[in-house]
């Protein structure tokens, strides 16, 4: 696979580790009161789907991004790379 | 017809015409006692203990495509138990002993050979590890014998016992481990499920489940409609795409597992050998071909093919432990797409939808667990409660804290 880097272009998957769903961004409030069912669900719990997956991916050999990568869990194409930081900021995470 | 030598002989002498497929391909009823989504080892395992075992007399198999054409004929044939946990060595020791009586219980050469399986150790802290897992299997009953260097050599000479790296201080054996005929495994269920009035139904997809109120009374199929008392899903590698027809999700994610076997080679390696620190397995098939794998390629898939960086890792690990192999040419490679489950263990429990029960996340090991989870899955659906050795594979275990985290990883942390 072939992961397009916003920044240094198309670079081998090799260099990257994977993480997993982008949904991970948004881990839930240590505080609240569903803390507990809400870590659960962020822990353990994945949407897991065949299609256009939103997943992320560090380029640990590069330069040392996060990214937020849509690619196809069917067919292995990259269909989207974005900063995760850009991706976190536009859904509310505020830092 | 009952297979033995004389059937053999007899069929021969009359050119081989009397042999008769050994499944019917009935068309569904339009209702059930039990419907087991999934024709694979599991599925077929689970609709014969059901039959037999459990007396069930009103069972169907649905398949989506045709049986065994899953993960059931992707594997690297492997059976062992030597796991270390409490919630699962005595399931696996299960599994063990009832491949040992398999051919005999299913009337069908399923190719069980027990030529055992070495856990390859490097360093003392690894060793340590590999004396409490063994001495663990030891207080279930279970095989286990550690061999130092000298006595590793003797088995396998051929191996770098002096890689830089890696060097080779020995192994834990379990001599009744081994390798298995995985498509006669498969094919062996089935006609025995056959046999007890199963009705094996290819080509016909679980396009949905029938649920109100809480309560699953059959499944959706482009045959229509089929109604059940009980479904239970056995479809490891799609299940959370399968169970999302029932609104739930799954502490699952799907990987790709590859696997390889090179050309056909003179008998060398004498049982299996697994070199986990370097991500590398493998045995020697009847036919001759090495058949090895390492991890898993380590992200979300459902396409069941990997990328060539797990391939150069796996066959780099190879080389490291077996230099001789680096001459070998490589035959054929394939991928399964495997449950990872997030502890790294399995799942055999009802769902909270009254009437449906669930088999999955079997990670990358599922192969060698197909008859007790066949049996397991069977007795909690005739029964409504666990089997004996599998009450730890629960989908609550998660949120209650009681995961069975054998090795400390499922789907993460990335040390595949």
């Amino acid at each position: 696979m072939i992961i397009t880097h916003p920044v240094l272009g198309p670079r081998d998957a090799q260099e990257f580790t994977y993480l997993g769903d982008a949904s991970l961004i948004h881990r839930p409030d240590p505080e609240a009161d569903d803390a507990t069912g809400a870590f659960h669900e962020y822990l353990y719990q994945r949407e897991n789907i065949a299609g256009e997956h939103r997943e992320l991916w560090f380029h640990e050999q590069g330069d040392r991004s996060w990214l937020v990568v849509t690619r196809n869990t069917l067919t292995h194409e990259v269909l989207d790379v974005e900063f995760a930081n850009d991706v976190a900021r536009r859904e509310g995470r505020s830092q | 017809m009952r297979n033995s030598a004389f059937q053999v002989f007899k069929q021969a002498l009359q050119g081989d015409v009397g042999w008769k497929p050994v499944w019917r391909s009935p068309d569904p009823k339009p209702e059930y006692d039990f419907i087991i989504v999934g024709g694979g080892g599991h599925g077929l395992a689970t609709a014969y203990y059901l039959a037999k075992k459990y007396r069930q007399a009103n069972v169907a198999v649905l398949e989506k495509g045709w049986i065994g054409s899953g993960n059931v004929g992707r594997n690297t044939t492997i059976i062992r138990s030597n796991y270390l946990l409490d919630g699962n060595e005595p399931f696996y020791e299960f599994s063990m002993k009832l491949w040992e009586g398999l051919e005999q219980e299913l009337n069908y050469n399923a190719m069980v050979s027990q030529r055992g399986i070495i856990n390859l150790f490097h360093t003392d802290s690894q060793r340590d590890a590999f004396v409490r897992r063994g001495n663990a299997m030891r207080l279930n009953g279970v095989d286990a014998v550690l061999l130092d260097r000298e006595a590793l050599r003797k088995e396998c000479p051929f191996l770098n016992f002096d890689n830089a790296r890696f060097p080779i201080l020995g192994g834990l054996s379990q001599p009744r481990g081994g390798t298995v005929r995985h498509d006669a495994v498969a094919w062996g269920y089935a006609r025995g499920a056959d046999q007890h009035g199963v009705d094996i139904i290819q080509n016909c997809e679980a396009t949905g489940f029938l649920i109100s109120d809480g309560v699953c009374t059959g499944v959706a199929t482009p045959r229509g409609q089929i109604r059940a008392k009980k479904v239970g899903v056995a479809v490891a590698g799609s299940s959370s795409r399968v169970m999302a027809k029932a609104g739930m999700r799954l502490p699952i994610e799907s990987h790709v597992l590859q696997a390889f076997v090179s050309e056909g080679l003179k008998p060398i390696i004498p049982g299996v050998v697994t070199f986990g620190a370097g991500h590398f397995y493998v045995s020697q098939s009847n036919k001759g071909g090495l058949v090895f794998g390492g991890d898993i390629d380590g992200y979300n898939t459902y396409a069941q093919r990997g990328n060539l960086p797990t391939v150069e890792d796996v066959c780099e690990g190879g080389v490291a432990i077996m230099p001789m192999i680096g001459r070998a040419r490589l035959l054929r490679m394939w991928g399964g797409v495997v449950d990872m489950s997030m502890d790294g263990s399995p799942i055999i429990d009802k769902t909270h939808i009254e009437g449906l029960y669930f088999n999955g996340g079997w990670c990358y090991g599922g192969f060698k667990a197909t008859p007790a989870s066949g049996v397991a899955f069977a007795h909690l659906l005739a029964t409504d409660s666990p089997h004996e050795t599998a009450t730890a594979y629960r989908f609550d275990r998660f949120s209650r804290g009681y995961m069975i985290d054998e090795k400390g990883m499922g789907a993460q942390p990335n040390l595949h």
